[in-house]
């Protein structure tokens, strides 16, 4: 018997006398999973569907959708004559559609199978998975806001202009710059906005051609090699020291009349502050060359320092971090650059200026008085991060933002603190900044890897933190806890992982290596998702040969 | 304050935990002199009341477009979401999570990854898409240098009908890359030579269709002559519900296919975020940029989806990646993807005929008005008009009248001697009362 879509209606190994058989192929879809998760799972009576409970399977939008189905009603438009010129689509696109119950399950259940910032903690390092206030939400929803057009007349978007103008006032600010690039819309998008500026800028002083060489130290996000090689710098490595800390005389020894800048993160991977910043700020500047800041690490100094006066000319800001405008499972994010005085000439289109005592909107290079190195991107960037993150500074005010960047930092150190006797630090037992770094030293010999115990942190209901990143520390577990968790979830964190810590002493190895065992799926198998990609859902054989 | 779980008195326990006696000891590594004493000189902490009274102000200075017959679009356009959509995208799992690097407790988002990436591989008529781009812009931007991985060529060849901030993306891009850029000039009619641009040093053809201009283009002629030359068609769009009622990209030829999704799912949020979506060849898919989901297997052999060919990117090839690129634009996809699954290819296609008959509609009252000449032969949802009079001019005066017209050409090319030319957009959302607003107005003000 086969099902609407022409597959069968029971796994072939069950037969006829299924409980499945004549239910359709999501019934036998699920039957087939209940199997394979009940033999999988310590403890767990199988069940017919494969759900359990809560935990609920959910198969793919093209297994359950249906091509007449929709779940928009709209009125077909009376009859008319097109104005197409004969391209007409006279294909089908093969998108099933589902009505709006089934719509809501399906994403309700996907929904279930994720862990977010709201689930428990999530100490991923180097991304600041802090609170995410509704009320931000509530605001960006603002029809004013949301409903606006990028390219309707400016008199009817002043109040825009004026959160833009605003939002920007706040980060110069807080960063003692003079001018902020508010277009780019992720952190390596603002990199690479930052990077622009200093090859323009290298290019009116008529070095293009002479200085092409970026120093980037082996700790820093893969991010910066790249985006210094996309806009055809050469990167020139600076090597790690032992302390954690780039030194001005590693600096020094590569600088010359080829090099164009050196990125450095600050607060750096290995969540330290660059002790000696100031320094190789001047050697980077008496060379003749910028000094780029990768902004990713901002929440363990906003309202402690400003970037400004340690030297900085670009850095950008990821507003998905430090001003917590949401994750969004991977975007979208938002990197506004504040530029130096040396740099912010050449900031890029568009920006909001004040002319005549009135906020104007700058969208082309020749309307500026400026010499702009050209556009990032269609339109003005990120607005409804913008309101978000002005949302965020607005409700944390001065005094309010230097709190959460102490408590940010506090709460790496009660971590470390608690830690040190069990964890092993790369680079000695000294205070860090919001985030603190392990390695995997304290693994040796238990059999068990940095990947095992993330996954079993997953069994214990926490997100694993950053693994295998700095590079430049073997086994790298590197944990950002954020000023939004409090005391007694930090002391169950630090049991759990004292707790993990000794099993994996103590030879509980299955423990580990075997995990997760309650997350929604086992460990998966990645190696195979590479080796043969399959990047999209196809029909199963049975329906081809069914529709010959 | 409400964000700061930690009280005095568990800051005290903590820092005596520590073994230090105040949180500056702490910040010891930032030199002295730079450690700032004061707050910065910002206003101090705010209510959740007077935070929504300052902002709702600056929201309310700005007229939305639901407000008002709106015409806008070169684009971005404005288009009905389903209450259902922003609900959903709300949900805490999806809101607050990260990227998916801990596969095992975030198949929520890599399973619509994979169905995005589906959906949009079946829209464009490609083999395979990734899991998005920041906007249509950027992911433009990308396309011309993955076009250049491939055929190891550096020129690009760009329509005069691509969106001009498209244009200048590119443009930005490629001067910085020191790669070469020859652009068309722009193309009101929708007719110009670019076959003859195309030769064998051509890295790839960009072509957007519908164009700014609003011309439907047939790219199979266009496809052709790129292939004779080992060079690369690169489809471009800007109104993603366009692909409802127009052939596919990819079956007039086209080798990668990017384009602006915000038209579903998304809100017009003054620009941004916005999604792009990005497909592609599948023998290309090792020089795509961008994140891509992959199906695989867990451990007790059940279907599981992960982030996979991350070979290609920055964190794991650095200074070699293909891309700069380390995120999708995750929600906005999410918007997406819940828009189309309720749309369907049925709902999708009636949406996309409604579309071109509002903005029919719409032309020919226009083409009815003393001073007014619609200039397209083909369009889907937008169209050009020259007007007796500047066309900024004229929007000025018809937003004074409550009708937020169009998009001056003169906007988006300030020294091409367009000045006249209109850029007018219609979609499900307006009425027959919108149009004989528009239209009331227009003949005031001409």
């Amino acid at each position: 018997m086969l099902n609407r879509q022409g597959r069968p209606s029971a796994p072939q190994a069950h037969g006829v006398s299924d409980p499945a058989a004549g239910m359709g192929d999501q019934a036998a879809r699920l039957q087939g999973d209940a199997n394979q998760l009940g033999s999988g799972s310590p403890g767990g009576h199988p069940t017919f569907t494969g759900n359990k409970a809560l935990a609920q399977i959910e198969p793919l939008l093209f297994e359950i959708g249906r091509h007449d189905v929709t779940g928009v009603d709209l009125d077909e438009p009376e009859d008319f004559e097109p104005r197409l010129g004969g391209l007409e689509r006279k294909d089908e696109i093969g998108l099933p559609g589902l009505s709006e119950p089934e719509a809501m399950r399906h994403y309700v259940r996907l929904s279930q199978m994720n862990y977010g910032i709201d689930t428990g903690l999530f100490p991923l390092g180097s991304c600041t998975m802090k609170h995410n206030a509704r009320l931000n939400e509530r605001m960006a929803r603002l029809p004013g806001f949301s409903d606006v057009h990028p390219l309707q007349p400016v008199s009817t978007v002043k109040g825009a202009l004026e959160l833009m103008n605003e939002l920007g006032r706040y980060l110069v600010t807080l960063t003692n710059m003079t001018t902020v690039a508010l277009s780019p819309k992720a952190g390596a998008h603002g990199e690479l906005c930052g990077m622009m500026a200093i090859k323009a800028a290298i290019e009116a002083r008529g070095e293009g051609k002479t200085r092409n060489v970026v120093l980037v130290p082996d700790s820093a996000h893969g991010t910066n090699p790249a985006t210094a090689a996309l806009i055809g710098f050469v990167v020139k490595p600076v090597p790690a020291r032992e302390d954690g800390w780039v030194h001005v005389e590693d600096v020094k020894e590569r600088l010359g009349p080829d090099v164009a800048a050196i990125m450095l993160t600050n607060p750096n991977t290995c969540g330290l502050f660059e002790n000696q910043v100031a320094e190789i700020a001047k050697a980077i500047h008496e060379a003749g060359a910028y000094f780029y800041c990768d902004g990713a690490n901002f929440n363990a100094i906003v309202g402690k320092a400003k970037p400004g006066d340690l030297g900085v000319d670009a850095m950008h800001i990821n507003l998905h971090k430090t001003f917590s405008t949401p994750h969004g499972g991977g975007g979208p994010g938002a990197g506004p650059v504040v530029l130096s005085e040396r740099l912010a000439p050449f900031a890029p289109v568009p920006f909001v200026t004040v002319k005549d005592g009135e906020l104007t909107l700058v969208e082309n290079d020749e309307d500026a008085d400026e010499t702009p190195f050209g556009r990032m991107t269609a339109f003005h960037g990120q607005m409804g991060m913008y309101v978000r993150a002005l949302s965020y500074m607005l409700s944390h005010g001065s005094d309010g933002m230097k709190q959460a960047s102490e408590d940010a930092v506090l709460n790496a150190n009660y971590i470390r603190a608690s830690l040190s006797d069990l964890f092993s630090q790369p680079f000695g037992d000294k205070p860090c900044m919001h985030e603190v770094l392990f390695d995997d030293t304290w693994l040796k010999d238990t059999g068990v890897t940095t990947l095992d115990f993330a996954k079993a942190m997953i069994d214990e209901g926490y997100h694993p933190m950053t693994m295998y990143f700095p590079l430049v520390v073997h086994g790298a577990m590197l944990i950002e806890p954020t000023e939004s968790e409090s005391k007694s979830s930090l002391d169950l964190f630090i049991a759990t992982l004292r707790d993990l810590a000794m099993a994996a002493k103590k030879g509980d190895k299955e423990r580990f290596t075997g995990a997760p065992y309650h997350a929604p799926r086992r460990r998966l198998d990645e190696t195979r998702a590479a080796r043969t990609p399959v990047l999209k859902w196809t029909p199963p054989a049975p329906m081809a040969e069914a529709a010959e | 304050m409400r964000y700061l779980p930690l009280s005095d008195t568990d800051r005290g326990e903590m820092l005596a935990r520590i073994g230090v006696k105040s949180v500056d000891d702490l910040f010891a590594d930032i030199p002295k002199n730079m450690l700032l004493k004061e707050p910065v000189d910002l206003p101090r902490r705010k209510g959740e009341l007077e935070v929504e009274r300052i902002l709702s102000r600056m929201a309310a200075r700005n007229v939305s477009a639901s407000s008002v017959p709106f015409f806008v679009g070169a684009g971005a356009y404005k288009h009905h979401v389903p209450a259902t959509v922003d609900h959903l995208i709300q949900r805490s799992e999806f809101l607050t999570s990260y990227t998916p690097y801990q596969p095992e407790i975030a198949q929520g988002t890599l399973q619509y990854l994979f169905e995005f990436q589906t959906q949009v591989a079946a829209l464009t008529g490609m083999d395979v898409a990734n899991a998005s781009m920041y906007d249509g812009s950027t992911g433009t931007g990308e396309a011309v240098l993955m076009a250049h991985r491939v055929t190891k060529r550096r020129k690009a060849v760009l329509s005069g009908g691509l969106h001009p901030h498209y244009v200048d993306v590119v443009k930005t891009l490629s001067d910085m890359a020191s790669d070469q850029v020859v652009t068309l000039p722009a193309d009101v009619s929708g007719t110009e030579d670019i076959l003859s641009q195309i030769d064998d040093s051509t890295s790839c053809v960009v072509v957007q269709t519908p164009d700014v201009f609003g011309n439907v283009r047939d790219l199979k002629v266009i496809a052709d002559k790129a292939h004779q030359h080992g060079a690369l068609l690169i489809a471009v769009f800007t109104e993603a519900v366009s692909l409802g009622l127009l052939q596919s990209p990819g079956s007039m030829g086209a080798d990668i296919v990017v384009g602006e999704g915000q038209s579903i799912g998304n809100a017009l949020n003054f620009g941004g975020p916005y999604v792009g979506l990005f497909a592609a060849k599948s023998k290309y898919i090792r020089q795509m940029p961008g994140r891509l989901c992959g199906e695989t297997v867990d451990a007790d052999g059940n279907r599981g989806f992960v982030l996979t060919l991350s070979t290609r990117e920055q964190h794991i090839r650095r200074d070699k990646a293909t891309s700069n690129i380390c995120t999708n634009s995750g929600l906005c996809c999410l918007a997406f993807t819940i828009h189309m699954t309720l749309l369907g290819q049925a709902g999708l296609k009636r949406l996309a005929r409604i579309n071109h008959a509002n903005a029919v509609k719409l032309a020919d009252r226009l083409a009815g008005v003393k001073g007014v000449e619609v200039l397209n032969k083909t369009f889907f949802n937008e169209f050009t008009v020259k007007l007796s009079k500047p066309a900024a001019e004229v929007v000025e005066r018809l937003a004074e009248k409550g009708v937020l017209a169009g998009v001056p050409v003169s906007r988006l090319l300030p020294k091409a001697g367009l000045d006249d030319l209109l850029l007018v957009a219609s979609t499900e959302v307006n009425t027959d009362d919108d149009r004989a607003a528009f239209v009331a107005a227009l003949k005031e003000v001409l």
